[in-house]
């Protein structure tokens, strides 16, 4: 007897990724069930398939022209051991979900990047990092095991110690060119309360910062710090935020009465005020200006939700169509210690250049791990967002590749959107492993995304 | 692929000879491309097309493979498989540039010579652009640039025969356009004004002649913005606008 499942889906789209630029058509299906997950694949032509979570990756890895998306957001089980605090996640559910059925319990996802609109598959496949990668390195090293499914057909469980563990690590970061994860499981932080206990500081001084933040590595689990990249002409001023968990004797007897409530949509800071409209040069400017001045000069131990601290952005729905149909780029790279110059001189290029980032992260790093594609390597990693339309953006660009490649760097997949072949190799030189250990999963080549057509042509 | 700054890797010009898409060619960034092809009439001219462009990337630091494919216009029954065979790896960018300027009175004494022009400016471009698109839609992304003409957009007395033939072009181009939409490929009709290229070598300039290089500029830029249609210089555009509201009894006397 044969059965088939249907999948639903099938149809035509335009995707993009969150950068809302180079837009390509495949045909978008929506398993529900690993079993249709594998059906799906079944159907696939020879542009091959790629997995999709919540397409919050900034350029181009979640697509796949011509071919084949499998958008998993609809494959979001989750299973939570409430003593040991081992989650155990369909790919597709989302930090947004596992937060809000774990924190209540007393449970914290171990890394979160900056929204929390993301899925399980997307935070291993990228293999994303938080405020704390100083601390407790990125969500591949929290992840106990995951089953994946591959271009034979079979599903296996994998381990990061296990006999398949040289698979397992070239899924981790692998933006999902081996295959569909389609579960794993986590090991949960334990928290006492929902509230995070946070220091701030202004600094006018972009070497002062960056001494601080050294220092800081030793005293807060999270650190980051924002970045006026915009204002000025000399140094760059900046905000820097260092925190942790709360403990239950950190909060007021209002508090203690629900140590760990967890709303998201209630805020205990004001929110910033965002330039909705014609986002340009000016409004930017006067963005990174009140962001700047509503930040205490020197600030010890406030309490901020886990929204207000971690995912501010997500206040604000859809905020990446406010720059425009031509869409934006993040430009993210890591660089080690001993070429902390590299921050000061990007900011400094992209400044001059006119580039009008809102959103400029400074962060360090800590050790890596053992996926070959992991982004994060010991050191600073700086993120800015710019508008595509920027003029003269690409050549600049090319030539902040330069210096970054020249100072040991590399830039980050999940962020990425126009280098080129010749920067993403040279910045990861255990792409031949990858590869070697890709063609061995997958020798026809049956998982393909724009992004892969781009950088390994 | 094309990547978020309109950088195309892999590049595809009909009518491999065109001072105007090798003038595209050649403001191309060059770290991106990795693949040019020149496909047109086999003749010295091609070769020394492809020889040219590969220099020139060579110089500007590009490692891209400039290659030269036979494609003629009027061989209308071997596009298939030509177009086919250029599609046989992606391609992020099409340029269809021939086309043939003639000679109005040549046309007219000898009608043969007009059917020749518009066979290779109408019906070659519908069957090219045809199978180009085909290609686009399956590989689900991609953009075709079209050269068209401000002559089409109004009949004159002095270029009615290559006037009409750029009027089908363009109205063609404009509908494969719309019948593109969803299927992450796109069309750029280019309208240019008088270009100094060969094609007009000899003839007395127009006002608002531009080079190569600008029409080649405004066209990259079109890409940038996601235009549908360009005109190149863009003043052209409001000086047609202009044009085709004047009477056709007074527009005939008009100087142009
Ligand atoms: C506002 C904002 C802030 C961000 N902050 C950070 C940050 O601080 N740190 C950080 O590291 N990143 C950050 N990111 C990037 C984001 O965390 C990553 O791009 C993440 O991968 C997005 O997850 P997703 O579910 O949307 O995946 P998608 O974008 O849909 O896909 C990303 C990649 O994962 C693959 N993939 C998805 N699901 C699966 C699966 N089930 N199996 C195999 N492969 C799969 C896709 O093929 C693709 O290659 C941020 C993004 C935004 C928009
Ligand atoms: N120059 C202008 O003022 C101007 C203005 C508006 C629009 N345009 C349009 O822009 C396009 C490019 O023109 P250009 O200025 O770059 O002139 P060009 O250098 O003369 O280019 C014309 C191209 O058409 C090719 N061609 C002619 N007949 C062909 C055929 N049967 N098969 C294949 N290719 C054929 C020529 O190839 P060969 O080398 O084999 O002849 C040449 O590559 C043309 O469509 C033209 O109509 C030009």
């Amino acid at each position: 007897m044969t059965t088939t499942t249907t999948v639903p889906g099938g149809n035509r789209e335009v995707l993009t990724g969150w950068g809302c630029t180079a837009p390509s058509a495949a045909t978008v299906w929506r398993p529900r069930t690993p079993t249709e997950t594998a059906a799906a694949l079944t159907t696939i032509g020879d542009r091959g398939a790629i997995p999709r979570g919540m397409g919050r990756s900034y350029g181009d890895p979640a697509q796949n022209a011509g071919g084949a998306v499998l958008d998993l957001t609809g494959m979001d089980q989750l299973w939570l051991d409430g003593t040991t605090g081992e989650l155990a996640a369909q790919a597709g559910a989302s930090l947004d979900e596992i937060l809000r059925q774990a924190v209540p319990h007393g449970w914290f996802i171990p890394v979160t990047p900056g929204t929390r609109f993301v899925s399980v598959g997307g935070a291993i496949a990228a293999d994303v990092h938080g405020k704390n990668h100083h601390r407790d390195g990125s969500f591949g090293s929290h992840v106990r095991s995951l089953d994946l499914l591959t271009a034979d057909g079979a599903t296996s469980t994998l381990t990061p110690d296990g006999p398949r563990a040289a698979d397992f690590w070239t899924t981790v970061a692998g933006m999902g060119r081996t295959g569909v994860i389609t579960r794993a499981t986590i090991d949960m932080l334990p928290i006492e309360t929902s509230l995070l206990r946070v220091d701030t500081d202004r600094f006018t001084s972009l070497d002062d910062l960056m001494a601080r933040m050294v220092e800081a590595d030793e005293h807060y689990r999270y650190t980051v710090a924002w970045v006026d990249s915009v204002n000025g002409t000399g140094d760059f001023r900046s905000v820097l935020t260092g925190g942790d968990h709360a403990a239950l004797a950190d909060l007021d007897a209002r508090q203690s009465r629900d140590p760990l409530a967890y709303d998201p949509d209630v805020r205990l800071t004001a929110p910033p005020w965002f330039p909705a409209r014609a986002l340009n040069r000016w409004s930017v400017a006067a963005f990174n200006e009140v962001w700047f001045r509503k930040a205490p000069r020197h600030r010890r131990d406030e309490l901020h939700t886990i929204a207000d601290f971690f995912h501010p952005l997500d206040m604000v729905r859809g905020w990446n169509r406010v720059y425009g149909s031509g869409g934006f780029v993040q430009y993210q790279f890591a660089v080690p210690d001993a070429r902390a110059d590299v921050v000061g001189v990007a900011l400094d290029r992209l400044r001059t250049a006119g580039a009008p980032s809102f959103l400029t992260v400074l962060k360090r790093f800590g050790p890596g791990n053992p996926a070959p594609l992991s982004f994060p390597t010991p050191g600073w990693t700086l993120a800015l967002d710019i508008p595509a339309g920027v003029p003269g953006l690409a050549a600049t660009l090319d030539a902040l590749d330069e210096v970054v490649l020249g100072a040991g760097g590399r830039h980050y997949l999940a962020k990425d959107a126009r280098m080129t072949p010749a920067t993403f190799s040279a910045g990861y030189p255990r792409l031949a492993d990858w590869r070697e250990r890709v063609d061995t999963l997958d020798p026809t080549g049956r998982f393909m995304s724009d992004l892969f057509r781009r950088l390994l042509p | 692929m094309m990547n978020a700054l309109h950088e195309p890797q892999s590049v595809v010009v009909l009518g491999g000879t065109s001072e105007i898409a090798r003038a595209i060619v050649a403001e191309l960034p060059p770290s991106h491309l990795r693949r040019v092809v020149l496909a047109g009439r086999p003749s010295p001219v091609l070769t020394e097309a492809v020889a040219e462009t590969e220099r020139d990337l060579a110089v500007r630091g590009s490692s891209a493979v400039v290659t030269e494919v036979a494609f003629d216009a009027l061989d209308t029954d071997s596009h298939p498989a030509v177009i086919g065979a250029l599609f046989a790896e992606d391609v992020d960018l099409v340029i269809l540039a021939f086309g043939v300027l003639g000679d109005q009175e040549e046309f007219e004494t000898d009608p043969a010579e007009a059917v020749l022009a518009a066979r290779v400016n109408y019906v070659g471009a519908v069957s090219a652009g045809l199978l180009v698109a085909d290609q686009l839609r399956r590989q689900g992304h991609g953009a075709l640039v079209v050269l068209s003409s401000v002559a089409g957009l109004r009949a004159r007395r002095s270029n009615f025969v290559y006037g009409s033939t750029k009027a089908g072009l363009d109205v063609f181009a404009q509908g494969l356009a719309d019948s593109l939409v969803g299927s992450g490929a796109s069309v750029l009709v280019v309208r240019p004004g008088f270009v100094r290229t060969r094609m007009t070598e000899g003839l007395a300039e127009a006002p608002l002649a531009v080079s190569p290089q600008q029409v080649a500029q405004d066209t990259l830029k079109g890409l940038r913005k996601g235009s549908h249609t360009v005109y190149s210089p863009a003043a052209i555009g409001a000086v047609m606008a202009g044009l085709r509201s004047v009477p056709r009894p007074l527009f005939r006397k008009l100087p142009i």
